[in-house]
């Protein structure tokens, strides 16, 4: 399994990307009992039969790597959600989206850290793609939301290392404020 | 640190671009492409971005560009990090620790050396075909 939970999101927003979604959403939440994450995207989607090969650890979509045939990045997720007590739900449509969403519950002592979140973020941002990533982070008290688009806007392109720095100074100090 | 908005990350970063107008731009168009697939993430892929950036960053380095993509078949070898410096071959590093990710910055970025002993380079096509 992973080491933390950022590295799920990490895995999943990255499946997005490659199912060549123009707008991604992120949803990350903390509370004192669960993590929850949500990434809904607006990719090729999935079908039924697609989608139950993917929960197996020897299948990759075809064309997705040039010399491998696994794909570990689902399996990961289903085989730690049930390690720690979580669940994980996938909805997928042909020709219009994913969502996935997960749970874990924050107290179990096999619950992975949530990881560096701002780092994990700015560095999606830098995927070399056209597409938006909203990213909308919540816990029982306070909520912040930020996008690649608005971030681009800002400084330009988001791979200058100056840039990513900077998002992530900006990432970190709105997590420092952030009430729990 | 106070809470930014992006109203000050857009002063931040005009008050960064005014100092880095004022150095020569050399290695203009060197790309630095992390793998960041599951293996790759799953064996430590983001502490070495990590350390790459802030290593470009410590030593003023402005006009490198650094992005992250998927799994580049080398999962035996992760991390995985693609380096692409104008005049010079473009070669991949394997098991790029984030010591070995900083160690790129100065040799291979900076001094155009290349670290033989890391060097993971793609299977030719002739062998692997299409």
């Amino acid at each position: 399994m992973h080491a933390t939970v950022c590295d799920y999101i990490s895995d999943l927003v990255q499946n997005s990307i490659e199912a060549g979604a123009s707008l991604i959403q992120l949803d990350v939440y903390t509370g004192a009992d669960v993590i929850r994450i949500r990434i809904s995207d607006n990719g090729k989607g999935m079908s039924s039969a697609t989608l139950s090969r993917a929960l197996d650890p020897f299948y990759s979509e075809a064309g997705k790597h040039d010399h491998r045939r696994v794909g570990l990045g689902l399996p990961l997720l289903y085989q730690t959600a049930e390690a720690v007590n979580g669940s994980v739900e996938i909805e997928s449509t042909p020709g219009q989206g994913t969502v996935v969403s997960f749970t874990f519950d924050a107290a179990h002592i096999d619950t992975p850290p949530l990881g560096d979140l701002p780092s994990t973020v700015v560095g999606l941002m830098t995927f070399d793609a056209d597409f938006d990533l909203e990213f909308r982070r919540e816990t029982a008290a306070d909520n912040y939301r930020v996008s690649r688009a608005e971030l681009t806007e800002t400084l330009g392109n988001l791979q200058e290392s100056v840039n990513f720095k900077l998002v992530r100074d900006f990432l970190q100090s709105q997590e420092n404020d952030l009430a729990q | 640190m106070a809470k930014l908005t992006l109203d000050d990350l857009r002063k931040l970063r005009e008050s960064k671009q005014q100092s880095m107008d004022m150095r020569d731009p050399t290695n203009k168009d060197a790309h630095i492409i992390v793998g960041m697939g599951t293996c790759g993430i799953a064996a430590g892929a983001k502490e070495t971005f990590n350390a790459i950036i802030e290593e470009l960053n410590e030593r003023n380095i402005s006009n490198v560009l650094v992005r992250q993509t998927g799994c580049m078949g080398l999962c035996h070898s992760e991390p995985t990090v693609e380096v692409v410096v104008e005049n010079m071959p473009a070669i991949i590093y394997g098991r790029v620790n984030a010591d070995l990710g900083r160690q790129i910055i100065v040799k291979h970025i900076m001094n155009k050396k290349m670290l033989d002993d890391h060097i993971c380079d793609k299977p030719a096509m002739d062998i692997i075909g299409s």
